[in-house]
């Protein structure tokens, strides 16, 4: 049953060095906060999962958090190039990163089957790909028409990590809007985090795709408003495509770049002085 | 970004190519879009010649009509406007692999003469000079799809004799044509200098149209392998001043609302 708690702790007792961990939010309800908490905490050696590392992973790539990335599109969304990313992956710094790569199609159905408690997945998919020679796929024959399709591994995070809308005090989990592939990627990890913009004493029935995640499939929720910027929240905050395009400079330059975490990120307390200070950068 | 004069006065050479990618979709299709000139391309469409056309975002934004241009493929705006908003391992599996999209619309880095696309690396995949972003949404847009239409400028760097990694397959490295229950595969290549097409039986891209203005030989010069040229090479028609003015506009309403 999900219990209500700072993110602090949330991510000091169920993030350990190493684990596997998944944040999801497509473009949108991101997980930013949390990922800045596991940089001031130094978490190392994990296996992240994503299927869009943008902003989020390039930080916590270039911060030595990650010892492996799984993904199926890395880049500043709308913008260009994620720098950390290419230069761990192009020059090894500052650490070579294993990399597993998929198509979209992929990571979502390795998320389903392991929300489904299968242990692979089955798509039509990757033909013709090199994709195929450089990841974990599998040819199998459907037995009822022999047709060949691709098998890949569930996937199944140590911990998964998602923001949405809305809490209610018993620790049910209401977001809307596009909710991604965050349903499967809570269902199919052994714990789970949750990070939202308020706690109400009834959730909302509005917005579209309304997606609910009953307290009993989430361990830990913590209540952390604008935890998504620049991401956004659908009714709560707008994307700050302003920051995106920045990133592009603070992020090419490993100096730069890593002025910018000391100073909005690893010397800042918690994400309340972290929105404090962005504001007051913003003039 | 070349400044071309004809038909209805100036206009860029990246407008005349998006204004031809939108004429390539019908009016009622069922389009799944990527971001940036797909986007750009098929939003022009449904506010032209094309007001049913179906837009698809992989973001699970389904039948969506917005207003400005998203700069992500996850905007807000995409969801707002959307008919129906559905998980993404939903919109991969019911409504793109299941075969309910007509018209898919890929860009790459790179194309080879079978129109084979890379958007994974430049140079080798353990050791990449550049690492691109990868795959997304595209290898299954690709085999799925109805139909594929491709969109990129043609330079020798990205018109090249071999990609360098095949992220979404187009005939196949060898043109072997397409295999398994999949789609049609590439329709034709726009770019920014005219129009290509596989050939029927070999599946090599044929230049079959020139922009106004473009010489064949200029095609010749900026593709990395021996071009074929068709033997009527068509000039497709410039943009109408309603469709640059459409065009127009949805850009400027995009830099507005992206500038707030």
């Amino acid at each position: 049953m999900a219990e209500i708690v700072p993110l602090g702790d949330a991510i000091g007792e169920l993030v350990p060095d190493g684990a596997t961990v998944a944040m999801e939010g497509f473009t949108h309800l991101i997980p930013f906060a949390a990922g800045h908490e596991l940089i001031r905490q130094q978490k190392k050696d994990l296996t992240l999962a994503r299927m869009t590392p943008d902003v989020i992973y390039d930080q916590l790539i270039g911060m030595s958090c990650a010892r492996k990335l799984i993904f199926s599109w890395g880049g500043n969304p709308g913008v260009g190039s994620l720098h950390r990313f290419r230069d761990a992956i192009e020059h090894g710094y500052p650490h070579p990163l294993e990399i597993e790569e998929h198509s979209h199609a992929g990571m979502a159905a390795r998320y389903a089957a392991g929300a489904s408690g299968l242990p692979f997945a089955v798509l039509r998919g990757y033909a013709g790909s090199d994709l195929v020679d450089h990841t974990t796929v599998a040819s199998i024959r459907c037995p009822f028409t022999g047709e060949e399709l691709v098998a890949l591994p569930a996937l199944n995070p140590d911990v998964t990590v998602i923001h949405a809308q809305q809490a209610d005090r018993r620790g049910n989990v209401g977001m809307w809007g596009i909710t991604g592939v965050q349903r499967e990627a809570v269902l199919a990890a052994r714990t789970s985090i949750v990070t939202v913009e308020e706690v109400v004493d009834e959730l909302s029935t509005r917005g579209p795709s309304h997606v609910v995640l009953p307290a009993w499939t989430v361990t830990a929720i913590a209540l952390v408003p604008r935890g998504s910027h620049p991401s956004y929240s659908m009714g709560f905050s707008t994307r700050d495509n302003a920051f995106y395009t920045e990133w592009d400079g603070i992020s090419r330059d490993r100096e730069s770049f890593a002025r910018w975490m000391r100073e909005f990120v690893v010397g800042t307390k918690d994400h309340a002085s972290y929105l404090d200070l962005i504001a007051g950068s913003n003039g | 970004m070349a400044e071309v004069t004809a038909g209805a006065g100036n206009y860029t050479s990246d407008e005349m190519m998006t204004v031809t990618a939108a004429r390539s979709l019908k009016d009622g299709q069922v389009c799944f879009v990527g971001i940036g000139l797909p986007s750009e391309a098929a939003n022009l469409a449904r506010l032209s010649h094309a007001p049913e056309v179906v837009l698809i975002y992989e973001s699970g934004t389904i039948g969506t009509r917005p207003e400005i241009l998203p700069l992500s493929i996850g905007d807000g705006e995409l969801a707002e406007t959307a008919e129906l908003v559905v998980s993404v391992p939903e919109v991969f599996t019911y409504w793109l692999q299941a075969g309910r999209i007509d018209v898919g619309f890929l860009s790459a880095a790179q194309i080879d003469q079978y129109a084979n696309l890379n958007s994974t690396v430049i140079g080798r995949y353990e050791q990449p000079t550049v690492r691109l972003p990868g795959a997304g949404g595209a290898p299954e847009i690709a085999t799925s799809a109805g139909e594929v239409i491709v969109m990129l400028r043609q330079t020798p760097r990205s018109f090249v004799p071999v990609v360098d990694f095949v992220t979404s397959v187009g005939f196949g490295r060898h043109g072997e044509g397409r295999v398994g229950r999949v789609g049609a595969g590439p329709s034709v290549v726009i770019t920014d200098l005219g129009l290509l097409r596989p050939d029927p039986v070999s599946h090599v891209l044929t230049l079959v149209a020139t922009h106004p203005g473009v010489e064949v030989e200029e095609v010749r010069a900026q593709t990395g392998w021996e071009l074929r040229i068709a033997e009527a090479v068509d000039v497709t028609e410039p943009p109408t001043s309603e469709e640059l003015t459409i065009l127009r506009d949805l850009k400027e309403r995009t830099r507005r609302a992206h500038a707030g």
